[in-house]
């Protein structure tokens, strides 16, 4: 059934010999003496360990554990795997292992979540060493087949040289020897200043056919049989579904059957998935709204903001001096409330998963941030065990955090459990899609600075109000209450720390949680922290009459990898010289998943409200780059994102539900309206720091201070579309 | 019934003559290269050429297109020998998670018919796709390519 997938991605599923597994139909039976069991790939390819599997033609397949949703890194991961495997990168192609294949195999490719801008930082330790691993291992195949020692034999480009005598052979005639062979306990990783691959702008391995048409996407898949699926879950979130009148459709062209969808959604099944969604759209469905019908973005504002009041309860996330009673004694203070809404992560390809079940097997085609959350889900909304079941993972159209969430596979598998032996590809409408987002967390944040009689900013509080993410998700990552992820880019220390020394610093969150289900949406808590903190520091720089860039630097002495990238976009965009006429600049920074960043924006502003994006300048310090090409889309992605959401995005809140239902009324960026991002790659070594997600933080502020600069105003609210600003 | 041309081939479907295109095109015809990003004309993800102009599918029901020469991103190259804004894309690895480029594609492939040599106001006037993914400076400097080429 994998050939209806992809053509390059995951198309050989493969099996594996050793008996103490089990699954899957052994290709060969190799019981070496003295050797582990060989494990071979669909083809009959052998692995060389987990990670490798070779050809007889020198092809080289790398396993990807993470997700690839259009972020490079299955690209960057071979990249790991290949600079330490010495091989001819362009014979490199990769597959996705499923995650049943890796429960079955003890988890032999780690975690395949793929969020938090984790997927190279948190596993390229573990790839790389699979790449040294499967090359000792062919050194040594060879270096046996010679009768020589390892130690005078080197290899490159997939080719293996023994020095002393100048013979040659290649990976792929030694792989069957290589695969025989006991792995090294232990490898030594190759010194950065080696890499040859690493570091490389090289180009995407799965590109060609993203421009033909030939990629599958899961709202592609096609199975034998398949039927299509539409679902309407009660769009009121935490209602129920009361009934629906299914003979009013019955007779509609191509509708098989209408189904309960557990407690709170329908779904209609047809023949195409046209049909069924038109059928959906005729079908008379009473919802049991329950009260949160009664909340309004109105109500929601109003609880957030009785939260700023310091009287509520709040956990403190930052802290250091008293800042309450320098504020109380300082000779200047400024007071400033911001507030961000909730944002749908708009994937371009709405959810969808495919289904077939039958009464002792249970399988998933979908796009995936995490396969084994996926599997999980299966087998929870399937009822059987881990050996029966599988997820297919296909490209991702589009992730941002949204397909991290399990509810549209699990959605996928109640359906085609009610009908079994059949296929089931559920696709949601976009007006679903906007319905029923795990939303950005809605937040409010009161800022207030104080000053001594000379302008130095003497203490800072910091209070936020709102949805806590991980209190929805995760709350067993919750400590004693708190959510530590609500500090991100404003924490004491970590991966996503306060970039500035303040004698008197009072960081704290009042978690309020309305029922709109929040999510991790690309930037996650350091989106809105960036906007509030770094707009506010712009403030506090006109407060005490300095430069933003002078006001920053002097609070910035003992975080020196915060200042160097601020320094780096100040040059580029030639802070210290005059901008061009009638244009203004404004600039941010922040740190956010182990990486440090910056933005500034040039832009004019015309009649008040109509502004012109120029020029953007964005540095990035990841530690290490593993394919700048690919970071700097990743930049410039960041700012599409990071501005659409501020120009056009936010989710409102009415009668319960969410307002806005397609991309009429939840508008995203053209091509019209952005500028050239210029990227700047500040590397710094010694640490890995991810780059999907931080640079969106900047984005925003760097534009917002650059308006203050034009205008004298500023915004505190996000979206503009709400205050009538628009792009010019 | 409707009896379709796409991609130079007859195909004759068995659906309702208000069908959208685009439904048309992916679940009766089985060529799914034509995404579904909206529904209502807003994102250009299932855009295709109708007699050489480019149209969001899925605003066009099948009864419109009858009678005219469908193309969609599979039918761009000829034969084995990709388009002009296919090989640019690869050159210049445009795509990311590549869900909105089939009909970013072929936007550009029209623009480019009718204007060789697009300036940057051209190129805003006339793409007008949604790409959440943010590509946009890679599809103008590839545009630039292919017409400086
Ligand atoms: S799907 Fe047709 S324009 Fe969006
Ligand atoms: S490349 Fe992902 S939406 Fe455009």
């Amino acid at each position: 059934m994998n050939k209806h997938i992809s053509p390059r991605l995951n198309r050989r599923a493969f099996v594996i010999g050793t008996a103490a597994v089990g699954a899957g139909l052994a290709i060969g039976l190799d019981l070496p003496f003295g050797g582990p069991a060989v494990v071979r790939a669909a083809d009959g390819s052998p692995e060389i360990g987990a990670w490798v599997v070779v050809r007889p033609d020198d092809t080289v397949v790398i396993r990807i554990a993470r997700s690839e949703m259009g972020q490079g890194s299955l690209t960057g991961l071979a990249q790991l795997v290949a600079e330490e495997l010495e091989c001819d990168w362009t014979k490199v192609t990769t597959e996705y292992p499923t995650p049943g294949q890796s429960v079955a195999r003890k988890r032999v490719w780690g975690d395949f979540s793929t969020g938090g801008s984790r997927g190279i930082r948190s596993s390229q330790d573990y790839v790389r060493k699979g790449g040294a691993t499967a090359r000792v291992m062919l050194i040594q195949a060879a270096a046996d087949a010679w009768k020589v020692p390892a130690s005078e034999c080197r290899a490159q480009n997939s080719v293996i040289t023994h020095t002393p005598s100048g013979r040659t052979t290649t990976y792929g005639k030694v792989a069957e020897a290589a695969a025989k062979l006991t792995p090294p306990a232990d490898v030594k990783l190759k010194d950065p200043k080696d890499w040859k691959l690493i570091g490389k702008g090289v180009n995407r391995l799965d590109t060609v056919d993203k421009t033909t048409g030939a990629m599958i996407y899961g709202v592609d898949v096609k199975l034998p049989g398949m039927l299509n699926a539409a679902i309407k879950d009660c769009p009121v979130f935490g209602g129920k579904l009361k009934s629906f009148d299914e003979a009013k459709i019955a007779n509609m062209k191509g509708v098989k059957k209408v189904v309960r969808v557990g407690d709170t959604a329908v779904a209609v099944v047809a023949d195409t998935w046209w049909h069924a969604k038109t059928a959906l759209e005729a079908l008379p469905i009473v919802w049991d709204e329950g009260d949160n019908a009664k909340v309004s973005s109105e109500s929601i504002a109003k609880w957030l903001a009785e939260g700023l009041d310091n009287a509520q309860p709040a956990y403190v996330g930052n802290k250091n001096g008293d800042a309450k009673a320098a504020i109380a004694g300082a000779a200047k203070k400024v007071e400033a409330v911001y507030s961000y809404p909730y944002q749908n992560h708009a994937t371009m390809e709405p959810m969808n998963a495919t289904a077939l079940y039958t009464a002792d097997r249970c399988e998933v085609w979908c796009g995936t941030q995490n396969g084994e959350a996926a599997f999980a889900a299966v087998l929870e909304a399937s009822g059987l065990p881990a050996e029966k079941c599988d997820v297919h993972k296909v490209m991702l159209g589009g992730g941002f955090g949204r397909r991290g969430q399990t509810d549209y596979v699990r959605q996928a598998v109640m359906i085609a459990k009610q009908m079994p032996g059949t296929p089931i590809k559920l696709l949601w409408s976009r007006e679903e899609d906007m319905a029923h987002g795990r939303y950005h967390p809605i937040t409010q944040c009161k800022m207030t600075g104080a000053f001594d009689a000379n302008n130095n900013l003497i203490a800072l509080h910091y209070r936020l109000s709102g949805q806590s993410i991980l209190f929805s998700l995760r709350p067993e990552a919750l400590q004693n209450g708190m959510d530590p992820a609500a500090f991100q880019g404003v924490a004491q220390s970590g991966e996503a720390a306060f970039g500035y020394s303040v004698p008197n610093l009072l960081v704290e969150h009042a978690m309020r949680n309305p029922h709109v289900p929040p999510g991790f949406w690309r930037g996650v808590n350091v989106n809105h922290n960036a906007i509030y903190m770094e707009c506010f520091m712009d403030e506090l720089a006109h407060a005490a009459g300095q430069d933003p860039l002078e006001f920053r630097r002097k609070l910035m002495g003992n975080h020196p990898k915060h200042l160097a990238v601020l320094n780096a976009v100040a040059e580029k965009i030639g802070w210290t010289t005059p901008a061009p006429q009638g244009v203004y600049r404004g600039i941010a920074q922040v740190m956010g998943y182990g990486s440090y960043v910056a933005g500034a924006a040039e832009i004019s502003v015309t009649e008040g409200s109509k502004i012109k994006v120029h020029r953007i300048v964005a540095s990035t310090d990841p530690g290490y780059v593993v394919n700048p090409a690919q970071v700097e889309r990743q930049v410039a992605g960041s700012f599409v994102y990071g501005l659409s959401a501020l120009f056009y995005g936010g989710c409102t809140v009415k009668g319960g539900k969410i307002e806005e239902t397609n991309f009429d009324t939840y508008n995203s960026m053209r091509i019209n309206e952005m500028p050239k991002v210029e990227a700047v790659m500040v590397p710094s070594g010694g640490f890995w720091g991810g780059v999907g997600e931080p640079t969106i933080g900047v984005a925003a502020p760097a534009v917002l201070n650059a308006y203050f600069a034009a205008t004298g105003k500023r915004i505190r609210h996000v979206p503009l579309r709400d205050q009538n600003i628009t792009f010019a | 019934m409707a009896n379709l041309t796409i991609n130079g081939k007859p195909f004759t479907l068995d659906v309702e003559p208000d069908t959208p295109l685009l439904w048309a095109i992916r679940e009766n015809a089985g060529l799914t290269g034509t995404k579904y990003g909206c529904g209502i004309a807003q994102c250009g993800a299932c855009t295709v050429h109708l007699d050489g102009v480019a149209m969001r599918s899925c605003g066009i029901s099948v009864s419109e297109a009858e009678g005219k020469q469908i193309t969609t991103i599979e039918g761009l190259a000829s034969g084995n020998t990709l388009h002009k804004v296919q090989e640019a894309w690869i050159a210049q690895d445009v795509p990311q998670c590549g869900y909105c480029q089939s009909g970013m594609i072929m936007a550009v492939a029209a623009l480019l018919n009718e204007k060789p040599k697009p300036t940057d106001a051209d190129i805003d006037e006339a793409i007008t796709n949604i790409c959440r993914c943010g590509t946009f400076q890679q599809v103008r400097e590839a545009i630039h390519t292919i017409a400086s080429a």
